[in-house]
């Protein structure tokens, strides 16, 4: 990943998987960065609905993504017709991480690891 | 990969709400972005941050509702110059974050654009890098959320005809390939899938066969006692009883919810439908045959 990647934030909106205190943390530590970022309400239900915002979203190049299991997030872009680049995507996880590794991991400057 | 035209759920664009601190409009202070933030994610609106540094996205041709305080308290008027999205502006100087809300409610009423959280989003999602396409899941499902590709591929097609955390198909996928990103525990969740994982799901297909056969098979006799007896005594809590003691069974085993094994229909409909998804199946694992035979025909004469 070379370029500066586009930061996308997913807020699992209808289920409970994410601790609501880690997704709120990754949200505070991104709106408090200055930097531009996007944020989704639920990356689920726009997979099943096929959001063409998934592609303009994958369509980005570089993205590093706080979500979920990584294997989850990137069948559901494939899922909607929407496949990530698999060396150009990040993929940090709130379910496991704690808010903080997570915040670190999207804010930091820098080529990311995949 | 099946293509979007191929899927059942309509394609409905969602509103993108913008919120902009560029040029023309004042910085938001950190509480008041981060309650908008929050207020908008959990009304189900996708937010873009715009501000200087970093990459976003380009626009699609989903609505744009774009909020800012803006010079002079008045939100400009935006048009897009390839007329291609519809772009509606909101000057937010101090209007606090439900009044903002409000507003957005309000236009994305008027613009009769999708309901954000209207159906609760669990459904099947394939990973295809383990999938070996052997259909058992399209077999297994009876309310038709599986299909067939163009390509004899399988794919999810029907999502929101899926079971509310019914997480029963990923367990009769010997590959551990699907995925309920919402569901609690690993692999099911999306959680790497270690050796141990496969064996473990397999173990529980297992189970279920062990107990009836197979599931539905089991689920029909049981069904057929019941249905006998209620034909006897003309009594239905006896049969629904019957039937509920069943399904505790398999609920247990498959970690299904009770409400998704109630809403399953009689007994000769199930039959009906298991046979048609089979059916479907076995028609499109003998295509898929055909045209390895084919290709090794070909390949034979060419060589
Ligand atoms: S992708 Fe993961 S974090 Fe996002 S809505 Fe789905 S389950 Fe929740
Ligand atoms: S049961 Fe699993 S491996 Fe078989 S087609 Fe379905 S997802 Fe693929």
């Amino acid at each position: 990943m070379t370029e500066k990647p586009c930061l996308l934030y997913c807020h699992c909106a209808y289920a409970k998987v994410v601790p609501e205190e880690t997704r709120r943390e990754v949200l505070k530590r991104l709106n408090d960065a200055g930097v531009a970022f996007e944020a989704v309400p639920d990356l689920c239900e726009m997979s099943a609905r096929k959001d063409p915002a998934l592609e303009r979203l994958a369509a980005t190049g570089a993205i590093r993504i706080a979500a979920c299991y990584p294997r989850a997030v990137k069948w559901l872009f494939h899922a909607a017709g929407a496949p990530l680049g698999d060396d150009q995507t990040e993929i940090l996880n709130m379910r496991v991480q704690t808010g903080d590794d997570v915040a670190d991991a999207m804010c930091r400057t820098g080529e990311a690891s995949s | 990969m099946s293509t979007v035209a191929e899927q059942n759920l309509p394609v409905v664009n969602a509103l993108r709400v913008v919120l902009y601190e560029g040029q023309g409009a004042d910085a938001l202070d950190s509480a008041e972005r981060n309650s908008l933030l929050n207020g908008l994610l959990d009304s189900g609106y996708a937010v873009t941050c715009a501000r200087d540094g970093g990459t976003l996205s380009a626009p699609d041709e989903s609505p744009l509702m774009v909020l800012g305080r803006f010079h002079e308290g008045a939100a400009p008027a935006i048009a897009d110059a390839e007329d291609r999205v519809d772009v509606f502006t909101q000057d937010i100087t101090s209007l606090a974050t439900e009044a903002v809300l409000e507003r957005v409610r309000f236009v994305r009423e008027q613009t009769a654009l999708r309901v954000p959280g209207e159906w609760h989003p669990w459904f099947p999602v394939i990973d295809y890098d383990r999938c070996t396409n052997c259909m058992q899941c399209l077999s297994f499902c009876l309310f038709g959320v599986y299909d067939v590709s163009n390509e004899d591929k399988i794919q999810v097609r029907n999502e929101d005809q899926c079971k509310t955390n019914c997480p029963a198909c990923s367990r009769v996928c010997p590959e551990a390939a699907i995925m309920f990103p919402k569901y609690r525990s690993g692999p099911v969740n999306g959680e790497e899938v270690s050796d141990e994982g496969v064996e473990r799901e397999k173990m529980k297909v297992d189970i279920s066969a062990l107990l009836g056969g197979d599931i539905y098979q089991k689920l029909r006799d049981r069904s057929d006692q019941a249905k006998e007896r209620f034909a006897k005594e003309r009594d239905e809590t006896v049969a629904l009883k019957e039937r509920k003691r069943c399904l505790v069974e398999m609920q247990k085993d498959m970690d299904i919810p009770m409400e998704a094994l109630m809403s399953l229909p009689s007994p000769d409909e199930i039959q009906r439908r298991a046979a048609e998804a089979k059916q479907k199946a076995d028609d499109a694992i003998a295509r898929r045959m055909r045209d390895r035979d084919g290709n090794y025909a070909e390949d034979g004469l060419k060589g």
